[in-house]
């Protein structure tokens, strides 16, 4: 335990030395991210292929793609995200600097998650650094092949006093959140969520919780059938199903539902052949308890396996899989899914289906699938979740300037691009004065009077006066 | 079911009928809110001067006039505010809609404090109510009077199931904060944010904390003690030292202390007279448990200034202590009355050293000419916020975020900041199901051609214009045609 102090005490040091602080420093260690990217790409996806049968292409573009993207992105900004922002006054302050200053926080913790092992470790370290922090990083014990790698590499690329990468799990995180950290950055689940927002609030630790849910899929009568199967397809079984906004499940009417089914059916052989198991672009589970558990939902289900059902214990593989006549009440609707199967529920009508979304959680994601614009802003308007997509899956969290987050149970906070920045970040705010205009401050001062209190009212409340006046 | 259970569940119950969204419905409760500081400020002054002897001139000025303006803010600025904020778009995403929505959270719970007990309410319900939010309002029960003008008045004037008012003690509290809310606002101390925190945790409910610490003032050796002491007393014995933000403590050269202790004298008599006591204008400590706290910080330190004090009428005279050190008792705690410490620092360096050994801050003070020296004391600090050559001033700029930093909170507010600290901001793509030949290069199955493809239209990002806009589209129409043929 104390072995964690002394790593945080040490970063704390180098916090106080201020290294961190130049812009110079954060874009070489934004630049040795990429490079570790770069120069690593073999081995990553290797690891990653051990972890999770990551497909080569998943791997390029969901982690090291996206990794180097956002250090880019950091690279090219910072300066502008750095500067103070300089804000509107009243005339009473014309004479005064008033201004947001951007300041680190100190030593963060990062905890990553195993499905996305890379990313989901480096997207909020570049934001940590781009803010001028230090930080501790701890990847997920179950994609140990990828952590293994990131605790090798991590130290070779960045400067090792600021930056430290701990092992471990349930055991050695309880440890690690016993210290007190200036921020945690949790991607996770929800019950390991409560135990990090619990141990933050030991210390008054802010926390960025990213966590997940059940995402609902809404496929609504007016869409193109075959591009909503394909596309729907594409974000349910990317990565084996294992993300955190993949469509948990679709609701549609008994009408759809039946147009829909031989478009998926066509789509999946489309994407991974008539046997996906022999097809390289199809991943497998993470390890043997969570592939016993979708396996228990799936055979647990009281729906009927309209595609797929296979499973292989060996390769923790399990086919993409379609379930029907799902009920509210299985036991597949009772959990995140985080697998391969995708349960279609039938709703009579877009009411239904807004009311049975609004019964459950606030998802990570939602998603639309409708030619109609006007269903869009009704469902948009009627709903909650982190973010929404309508016509697509996973995509709105590859643009870079919409900020990705949870809502309730969903999560706390958010990140990417900017808004990694700004979460690794405290907004100081400044007012600058002179020593002038002392005479102007006695209308504030006692002995107080009624005529003192008219004339400050009158020069503290002219926001439009001054419009006019310059 | 216990009454603030119900009261939660009224206000849920109330939220679910989407009544609270629409921004005429905003605007009009924040005009009511407007009327009802208008209408009742006598009553609100009153029940504010038998809470803490804060006069009728003092009310308006530091609780109210802050609330008319933010109200005026989110009354002009709301459509604005809720309106969906245009975001960046990627390649990819060239021909679709890319935005962020403002969307209210639920149920707020708002936890006033007691030392400016009608702005620290009534500030942060303004942003949950122009957020759409319903909210849950727990005054403080320190200061009762307040606190009961609270819960009859609001009622009167905005929707009482979207607003209800809950009153009670440390139980009632507890209580409230087992019930499930979308975002807790809490103002107060350190020890009670964590539970606070700690309780949010379990719903894993998004906090604001808005606590306090030590914030210190240093004051440089050339600069015209005569003005900076008087901004400081200013600052630091309005209502009585119970602020938040009030400067707790100074750092400065030995040899300038006796000076300020004499300008800090001069400042008070102008202020408040001869006989202060009599004098309308100085406050009081708010009950007979903080008097006590204050006065034992006293024992054994050198008094310069002041130092009288009458329990029975909560009387702290303003005092100045003297030859204070980072050890002494009085440096332990925020003091949160009218004690101002004067510690010995002999550089600019051993007064950074000395903040930066202790929490950060909710605010920090520097009183110099030198601007490099005050921009080097912010640069190798940090705090909540900042004032130079004054006190306060950062708290009444609205478009300011205010809040703290470490142990002194968490989140941050007024103005804007209230509305998207209160608001879920949540991000929207919306596609067309057409353009699906560029899509195509996603699909498995995989190769390195599609994957370089992949990698250039998914992850560069554009700025453009809307001639650019279209422009690039009919580029990428073309483009995709190709892509298309090849990946067909």
């Amino acid at each position: 335990m104390s072995d964690y102090g002394a790593i945080v005490q040490k970063l704390r040091d180098s916090f106080g030395t201020r290294k961190t602080r130049p812009a110079e420093f954060r874009i070489s260690q934004l630049n040795s991210i990429v490079k570790l990217l770069r120069e690593n790409e073999g081995a990553i996806v290797e690891a990653l292929e051990r972890d999770l049968r990551k497909p080569k292409f998943e791997t390029m573009i969901s982690e090291i793609s996206m990794a180097i993207n956002e250090a880019n992105y950091a690279i090219n900004h910072l300066a502008s995200w750095m500067k103070p922002e300089h804000v509107e006054k009243s005339l009473v302050m014309k004479f005064d600097e008033c201004f947001i200053r951007k300041e680190p926080l100190g030593v963060v913790l990062i905890i990553g998650a195993w499905n996305y092992p890379v990313q989901l470790v480096l997207v909020p370290l570049i934001g940590a650094i781009a803010a001028g922090n230090c930080a501790v990083v701890k990847p997920s014990e179950l994609s140990d092949s990828t952590s293994s790698l990131l605790t090798e590499l991590l130290p070779k690329y960045l400067d090792q006093s600021c930056f430290s990468v701990v092992c471990g799990g349930a055991k050695e995180t309880t440890e690690l959140l016993e210290q007190r950290f200036d921020h945690i950055f949790y991607t996770g689940g929800v019950s390991v969520a409560r135990s990090v927002m619990r141990a933050a609030s030991c210390h008054l630790t802010p926390v960025t919780l990213e966590l997940g849910g059940k995402s609902p899929a809404l496929v609504e009568g007016s869409c193109d059938v075959t591009a909503t199967a394909r596309r729907l397809v594409w974000a349910r079984f990317f990565n084996a199903g294992q993300s955190c906004v993949a469509p948990d499940y679709v609701l549609c009417s008994p009408e759809t539902r039946r147009l829909l089914l031989p478009a998926l059916r066509d789509c999946i052989t489309q994407l991974y052949g008539t046997e996906p198991r022999e097809s390289r672009d199809f991943g497998r589970i993470i390890n043997q308890r969570h592939f016993e558990r979708i396996r228990d939902l799936l055979s647990n289900s009281q729906g009927r396996v309209e595609i797929g059902g296979e499973t292989e214990e060996g390769e923790r593989y399990i086919a993409p899989t379609v379930l029907v006549d799902v009920s509210e009440s299985d036991p597949v609707m009772q959990e995140e899914i985080f697998g391969p199967v995708l349960p279609i529920l039938t709703v009579e009508s877009l009411e239904e289906a807004i009311n049975f979304i609004n019964r459950r959680e606030k998802p990570l994601a939602l998603y639309l699938y409708t030619g109609d614009s006007k269903v869009v802003t009704k469902v948009m308007e009627c709903t909650s979740s982190g973010g929404f997509c309508s016509n697509d899956g996973l995509v709105h969290m590859t643009v870079i300037t919409l900020p990705f987050g949870g809502v309730g149970s969903s999560g706390v906070g958010r990140y990417h691009g900017r808004f990694s920045f700004d979460t690794f970040s405290h907004q100081r705010s400044c007012v600058l004065r002179g020593f002038g205009l002392e005479w102007a401050n006695q209308l504030r001062y006692p002995p107080y009077s009624e005529q003192k209190l008219e004339r400050l009212l009158q020069a503290t409340q002219e926001r439009k006066w001054s419009c006019t006046l310059l | 079911m216990s009454m603030e259970k119900q009261a939660v569940e009224r206000a849920r119950t109330a939220f679910l009928t989407r009544r609270s969204r629409p921004l005429e419905f905003r605007a009009q409760q924040l005009k009511a809110l407007q009327r009802m500081i208008t209408e009742k400020e006598r009553d609100i002054a009153a029940a504010l001067k038998l809470d803490l002897n804060k006069n009728e001139f003092q009310t308006p000025l530091y609780e109210l006039v802050g609330l008319e303006s933010e109200i005026q803010l989110a009354l002009e600025k709301l459509p604005e505010w809720a309106a969906p904020r245009t975001a960046e778009k990627t390649l990819l995403t060239i021909s679709d809609e890319v935005y962020v929505q403002p969307e209210p959270l639920g149920v707020v719970l708002i936890i006033g404090a007691w030392n400016y007990p009608f702005a620290l309410v009534i500030q942060p319900l303004i942003g949950a109510i122009a957020a759409g939010n319903a909210a849950v309002i727990k005054p403080s029960e320190v200061s009762e009077h307040t606190a009961r003008l609270l819960g009859e008045l609001l009622p009167q004037y905005i929707d009482k199931d979207l607003y209800p008012v809950v009153n009670g003690g440390v139980p009632e509290t507890q209580e409230l904060l087992r019930q499930r809310f979308d975002h807790v606002f809490y103002t107060g101390n350190c020890a009670v944010g964590k539970l606070v925190m700690e309780a949010a945790a379990r719903h894993l409910t998004p906090v604001t904390l808005e606590l306090g610490g030590k914030s210190p003032c240093y004051i440089d050796k050339d600069c015209d003690l005569s003005i900076v002491c008087r901004r400081i007393t200013w600052g630091k014995y309005m209502n009585c030292g119970q602020t938040c933000i009030a400067p707790d403590y100074v750092l400065c050269d030995q040899s300038i202390q006796g000076r300020v202790v004499e300008e800090i004298k001069k400042a008070l008599k102008e202020f408040y007279g001869d006989d202060l006591k009599t004098s309308p204008d100085y406050g009081r400590m708010i009950n007979q448990r903080h008097f006590k706290r204050v006065t034992a910080l006293l024992e054994g330190e050198t008094v310069a200034l002041g130092g009288e004090s009458d329990e029975a009428d909560c009387f702290i005279a303003p005092t100045v202590l003297t030859g204070v050190t980072g050890s002494s008792k009085v440096m332990q705690e925020e003091i949160f009355g009218p004690v101002l410490p004067l510690v010995s620092v002999g550089s600019v360096d051993e007064a950074i050293r000395f903040i930066n050994q202790r929490e950060k801050p909710l605010a920090l003070y520097v009183f110099s000419y030198d601007s490099k020296l005050i921009k080097r004391m912010i640069a190798e600090t940090s705090s909540g916020g900042v004032t130079a050559n004054d006190v306060l001033l950062h708290y009444s700029i609205s478009a300011l975020p205010f809040g703290g930093v470490g142990n002194s909170g968490m989140g941050s507010y007024h103005g804007k900041h209230s509305f998207d600290r209160l608001s879920h901001l949540r991000s929207c793509l919306i596609k067309s199901l057409n353009m699906e030949a560029v899509n195509k290069v996603r699909y498995p199955p995989h190769s390195a051609k599609k994957l370089s493809w992949a990698r250039f239209f998914i992850l560069k990002r554009v700025r453009l214009g809307t001639l650019g806009r279209l422009a690039l589209l009919a580029a990428f129409v073309a483009l995709a045609a190709l892509v298309a043929q090849r990946f067909l």
